[in-house]
């Protein structure tokens, strides 16, 4: 009895050092497998990268963490998805309080019609809180860790539509670090931007990985190369290759991974 | 004649024709509320606008009509506004998209072509006779907001459509719940949308006269309603009564009241495009 409580305890050990755990992971749309079982730890404070061809699965996959293919018709989960070693698709999760510990920023940045203010507090506000000290020290707060408050501080009360493309997407990072998230998931935040927004939101993913766990989908094999430290290689809904990122890109085990990351397909 | 000019002149032709087409309606209009003009204008003055019935056609005003006409428009307002948008929403946002909402679409765009005096009916029956009512301003509003609640459902949802899905991926990846998502994105996000279908329908549902007249409301009614309960004309049959009277001096009221009545419909058509292009903008910026 002791011993078997022992054994679990370690067993729990085990999977906490692990942010995030996907155990035999399928997905399936209707009767397409989008996803044909996948197993992956992912530490804490680290930057994965997710890489692989259109359609290869890698954003299914990304919005499993966050449950945002529920409201997708057809959408059917095997195996298991952890967070902290707890399942996430288990029957009593709240998903509300599930996506306000994982944030995410999409690949068209898409700021709410609304101020800039309302942009950073939407989150906040949801949750309930009214203190508008409070709620001001957030919004200045999160729009300084992603560089935007010296751009902006004389504009919270204009509509975030009207900033460009660069400065709505590092806004919509801001959006999601103001209810302190642990993970952010990025679904190719940089490929509808142009080169110097992109560069400081890479700059900026190099900050925030100290104090978050982030999973970013990429197109761009240097953007992978640059920021992450480790990257996952997908392909038709299989996970190929999965190691550290200076081994994926120096020293692939895979052919297929080489020809992927060399631009021979894809 | 070779090909290319045969076909010059097939385009040139349309194009004709076309203009012709689009001039011929334009024009009858213009005639109509050229006439009208001519005829009605004279007779509007203040006293014509606060002055009760009367049989005598100088003396005669629509204070009466017009009141019922802004009671109704008012009350209608109220009834089909919470309903329309309330339906609209669920049917976007909440319904599975399955056999059942499909059914209920279809069926509400057919409700939107139902003839308007089926609504009459309708109305005297559940509500004058049912509900015991009788013709008062409550039941013509209910009949009315009937009426134009296909419209007011229609149009919100097209409203609700057009807010961007990543305005509604952003809001749940944030931890929002879906009446959160509705409440503080897509109604503010398609305020003006859903507004302006409201605004037409209404204007479409103050020139309404068939449904009325079939519940009951009077021709002549010797004071303006002050309750809901009460008693009431509207400007429509106003001006239908003018109209059949054999005086000539009823022939210019009629007239007076239908500029009126179209300069409250051009009005809140106006009010529904300024909002139309001011939301549109916004949304494209």
């Amino acid at each position: 009895m002791v011993k078997k409580d022992k054994e679990k305890l370690i067993d729990k050990s085990i999977k906490r050092q692990h942010k995030l755990t996907a155990n035999g992971v399928r997905v399936f749309y209707d009767n397409f497998e989008a996803i044909r079982g996948i197993d992956m730890n992912i530490k804490a404070n680290k930057v994965t990268a997710f890489i692989g061809p259109s359609g290869c699965g890698k954003s299914t996959f990304l919005r499993l963490f966050n449950r945002m293919n529920d409201y997708i018709e057809g959408f059917r989960l095997e195996g298991e998805i952890l967070i902290d070693g707890e399942n996430i698709y288990k029957k009593k999760v709240n998903v509300e309080q599930l996506r306000k510990q994982v944030g995410m920023v999409f690949q068209k940045p898409n700021p709410f019609p609304k101020s800039i203010y309302e942009n950073v507090a939407y989150g906040l506000k949801i949750q309930g809180i009214k203190d508008k000290k409070f709620l001001m020290e957030k919004v200045v707060d999160s729009l300084k860790q992603v560089t935007l408050w010296e751009e902006v501080k004389n504009d919270l009360n204009k509509s975030a539509l009207a900033l460009s493309g660069g400065q709505q997407q590092r806004l919509c990072i801001a959006r999601t670090l103001a209810v302190e998230p642990s993970i952010i998931l990025m679904d190719e935040p940089t490929s509808a931007l142009d080169p110097l927004s992109t560069a400081k939101i890479e700059e900026l993913i190099f900050e925030l990985k100290n104090k978050y766990t982030i999973i970013i989908v990429t197109h761009n094999m240097q953007q992978a190369a640059r920021i992450s430290d480790r990257t996952a290689f997908f392909y038709m809904g299989d996970l190929i290759e999965y190691d550290s990122t200076k081994k994926i890109f120096t020293n692939p085990e895979k052919k297929q991974t080489e020809n992927y990351i060399t631009g021979r397909f894809g | 004649m070779n090909n290319i000019k045969k076909n010059r002149l097939k385009d040139k032709a349309f194009q004709v024709w076309g203009i012709f087409c689009t001039f011929l309606g334009l024009v009858l209009l213009a005639i109509f509320i050229g006439a009208i003009l001519i005829d009605g204008l004279q007779r509007i003055d203040w006293d014509f606008i606060t002055n009760l019935p009367s049989r005598n056609a100088d003396r005669a005003g629509i204070y009466t009509a017009l009141t019922g006409s802004v009671w109704i428009l008012a009350l209608t307002t109220i009834i089909a506004l919470p309903l329309g948008i309330a339906a609209a929403i669920y049917l976007e946002e909440y319904a599975n998209k399955g056999r059942l909402s499909s059914i209920l679409e279809i069926n509400i765009s057919n409700l939107a072509g139902v003839p308007s005096i089926i609504y009459g009916l309708l109305g005297l029956e559940v509500f004058v006779r049912i509900l015991e009512m009788g013709a008062s301003v409550l039941a013509g509003s209910f009949t009315l907001a009937l009426l134009i609640l296909p419209i007011v459902i229609v149009s919100t949802r097209e409203a609700i459509k057009a807010v961007p899905k990543s305005v509604r991926d952003g809001s749940y990846a944030m931890g929002a719940s879906k009446w959160q998502t509705v409440s503080m994105q897509l109604l503010p996000a398609s305020f003006g949308g859903i507004l302006t279908g409201v605004i037409l329908s209404l204007s479409r549902a103050v020139g309404e006269t068939a449904p009325l007249i079939v519940i009951g409301a009077l021709a002549y009614v010797p004071f303006a309603p002050s309750s809901p309960m009460d008693e009431f004309s509207v400007l429509p049959i106003q001006i239908f009564n003018w109209i059949s009277r054999p005086q000539k001096g009823f022939e210019v009221n009629a007239a007076a009241a239908i500029i009126i009545l179209l300069l409250i419909t051009f009005i809140m058509n106006a009010i529904a495009v300024y909002f139309r292009n001011k939301w549109q903008k916004k949304l494209n910026n």
